[in-house]
């Protein structure tokens, strides 16, 4: 073989550095060779990324367009966790007890992108961080267009990926991956979750009219809280406002609701879209007569809508700060949350938090940062406490196993301070509000 | 609706999404029309811009954006909704002068290709500087006191600052008209649309019509972004839908032509707004199919003419 790439007159400068690399290869310390003895080959950045004493985690959050309000707000979450990871703080070790300083170790670096909650900007921006950072996990989405393109991607690249703010039935349904994991509610367990309180709060036979932004998140959202609210209210869908993401004049959209004779408006819309077709609704003056319901919550909102016009609206989210009455993991985090930000946490922010640090148990759980492996502790399905008590991870499609809250919208004048907009109306556990993990077509994939 | 069964014509995809009747297409033929009128104002400005200097503004969306920042600022001090218009639109037309002279100078003798990367780079370094100094967060300025609420107008309840913003750029059209048509800057400004060669053979200090003209036309966008803040609350990325929707309305309209850009624009707002009564999923397909017709059966567009830039 040396002899055919001499004959193909290979220059000689090649030849010596082929030469180093086989020497240096052979002089290389134990440490690195150490993982092959133990049947983990290499494979995505695993070894070399985890062999410094920092491991990086890439980010591509939106922090521009439609979305960006609520990027900022999971990067904060992130940034957050990336400090007590390192510091070893007591929140993180409530969730992962052996995490001491850092993980297996090593110091956490996060590494941010703006993707613009664009699925083509999110995937190449990982690409830059794996080539030149060699990060051993990526998080990032507030779309969840952004969150299947980044699962496709990972389960190719063989890193992790930590689904950040994804509500499409999709993300751990037709497009699950062995490499992804989700902590938030989503889409069918909003709707099986806020369902009853709709039904009981505004009666059977209602008219609904629906507002979808168009992508994978709107359209299962829509699907399956109309399929609840059919089968279980003989509510009946009057109109589906589809509108692109970003749309800024909702107008036209609002005088076709106008002339459906809805009762309710279930706006699926999110991040900016939320907030005009909010904002929009109040000026045609089809809010309060029409009843508003956000299916999915978003952050902020009443910051930016005001109480006003969120009072009486009922929304299913992932967290409320108010939950610290009830969970001491939850006053933990809003106190830490404040402490850093001067402001309460949204759910978003806490999303990414849990993200990190359910990663931070799971990876010092299995004491490796080799994937299988860490997936596998994930796949153990073990319970552990978290800011909204006891949750766990289905093995079969990697979705959280955790509770949806349900939150009315309080009016002004009986909010108890500036940030008090959504009253608890109820936790409900999550076991009940999932369909069957094969339901909609998870197939994980391989682990190598 | 909801069945697994095989999707007929009316399932799926139709029948959960129109309202199809007549209450409803005079409310959207309505609707469209407010639409419209804001989008020709947006596009006048571009358009005059390019017809002039033949540059391709691609910082316009930026300008519309500016305006409602800087109309929400004085908003905040001075608690004037005319003050807020005021301040908005002269500031917007300011920065414009101000980009023409710096910046767009340097760029009429270059390829059209650089023209577009330098007002592109512009309109990123806008919106970032105005992220950086009041943040993703939208901001809101109220419509005056006498024009909130929601007015009836027998066929539909419509909120009433709309009705109203009918109004103001209908006004501001028609001055805008009468300063193109009825001056002898406008006059200027309309020969340079021509053929701004002959212009500055003439003696005339092109280069002065030039900086006026990217002032007015960025003062129209400005205008529209201050006006149009109690309607769509402001953010810094409030420009980039409107930059590619005004694109359209100029190409209907045809390139360079003031009538043009009013006419595309009514017609881009009737055609987002009536498409969107029998499926509002294709209301920005029918814009863009428009918009390929118009090319291909006049590439001039509706009231553009050959041979301008």
């Amino acid at each position: 073989m040396p002899f055919d790439v001499l004959k193909d007159g290979v220059s000689r400068r090649t030849l010596l550095r082929g030469g180093a690399g086989l020497v240096g290869g052979a002089v290389l310390p134990m440490g690195w060779i150490a993982p092959g003895f133990a049947d983990e080959p290499a494979m995505g950045t695993w070894p070399a990324g985890s062999q410094g004493d920092t491991v990086t985690i890439g980010a591509a959050v939106p922090r521009t367009g439609a979305y960006a309000v609520q990027g900022e707000d999971e990067l904060k979450g992130m940034q957050l966790a990336v400090e007590h990871i390192n510091a070893g703080n007591d929140l993180i070790k409530k969730i992962a007890p052996k995490v001491t300083k850092g993980v297996l170790g090593k110091q956490v670096k996060l590494v941010v992108a703006d993707s613009g909650a664009k699925p083509n900007n999110a995937v190449q921006e990982q690409q830059t961080f794996i080539n030149e950072n060699k990060i051993i996990a990526m998080t990032g989405s507030t779309s969840s267009a952004v969150a299947v393109a980044l699962n496709k991607f990972a389960q190719r690249e063989k890193i992790l990926y930590l689904v950040a703010i994804s509500g499409s039935n999709d993300t751990t349904g037709k497009d699950c991956a062995r490499y992804s994991f989700r902590q938030c509610f989503y889409g069918e367990t909003a709707a099986n979750a806020i369902g009853p309180v709709l039904v009981k709060a505004y009666g059977k036979g209602k008219k609904a009219a629906f507002m979808t932004p168009d992508y994978t998140y709107g359209h299962t959202v829509t699907k399956s809280v109309n399929e609840y609210l059919t089968k279980n209210g003989g509510w009946t869908q009057v109109t589906d406002q589809v509108s692109p993401l970003g749309t800024q004049d909702f107008s036209q959209y609002l005088t076709n609701i106008a002339n459906s004779g809805a009762d309710v408006i279930i706006n699926v819309n999110w991040g900016r879209d939320a907030v005009l077709s909010v904002q929009q609704a109040k000026q045609f003056g089809l809010t309060p007569k029409m009843k508003m319901v956000i299916p999915y919550q978003i952050p902020f909102l009443a910051k930016e809508v005001g109480a006003a016009l969120t009072e009486d609206v009922y929304a299913a989210t992932d967290f409320w700060w108010t939950l610290e009455d009830k969970y001491p993991l939850a006053k933990m985090f809003v106190a830490e949350f404040e402490k850093k930000y001067g402001y309460k946490p949204e759910w978003g922010a806490n999303n990414a938090y849990m993200q990190f640090a359910i990663w931070a148990r799971m990876v010092s759980g299995a004491g490796t940062f080799y994937p299988p492996t860490v997936i596998k502790e994930y796949e153990k399905g073990e319970k552990f406490d978290s800011t909204v008590g006891e949750v766990y991870f289905r093995a079969a499609d990697h979705q959280l196993v955790r509770p949806v809250v349900i939150v009315k919208g309080k009016a002004p004048k009986d909010m108890k301070g500036k940030e008090d907009y959504w009253e608890v109306m109820e936790v409900v556990p999550g076991e009940g509000l999932m369909q069957k993990p094969d339901a909609f077509g998870c197939k994980l994939g391989s682990y190598t | 609706m909801l069945g697994w069964g095989p999707p007929t014509f009316n399932a799926d995809i139709y029948a959960g999404d129109a309202v199809v009747n007549w209450a409803n297409f005079v409310s959207q033929f309505f609707n469209g029309l407010v639409l419209g009128a804001l989008l020709a104002l947006i596009s006048s400005g571009l358009t005059i811009i390019y017809g002039t200097l033949g540059v391709l503004n691609l910082a316009h969306g930026a300008m519309f954006m500016l305006g409602g920042y800087a109309g929400w600022l004085a908003y905040s001090y001075s608690g004037s909704f005319i003050v807020a218009v005021i301040v908005g639109s002269l500031f917007v037309m300011l920065v414009g002068v101000l980009i023409e002279r710096v910046v767009i100078r340097q760029f009429y003798g270059r390829p059209p290709e650089d023209q577009l990367l330098v007002t592109f780079g512009l309109g990123i370094v806008i919106v970032e500087a105005v992220r950086f100094w009041f943040g993703s967060l939208s901001k809101t300025v109220p419509p005056p006191s006498g024009l909130v609420g929601i007015t009836p107008i027998g066929f539909m309840m419509y909120p009433t600052y709309r009705l109203a913003l009918l109004g103001i750029i209908a006004v501001a059209l028609i001055v805008l008209y009468v300063v193109l048509y009825r001056t002898r800057i406008g006059m200027i400004v309309r020969a340079g649309i021509e053929d701004s060669g002959m212009v500055d053979a003439l003696g005339i200090d092109v280069y002065k019509v030039f900086m006026l003209v990217f002032g007015i036309g960025s003062m129209a966008a400005g205008f529209a972004g201050i006006v149009n803040a109690p309607v769509v609350s402001i953010a810094p990325d409030v420009g980039e839908s409107i930059l590619v929707q005004t694109f359209v309305v100029v190409v209907i309209g045809g390139v360079g032509s003031f009538p043009g850009a009013v006419l595309g624009g009514l017609i881009a707002g009737e055609i987002i707004s009536i498409t969107s009564m029998f499926n509002p999923g294709y209301s920005y397909v029918m814009l863009f199919v428009a918009m390929t017709l118009v090319l291909v059966l006049r590439p001039y567009g509706l009231l553009g003419a050959a041979g301008r830039e």
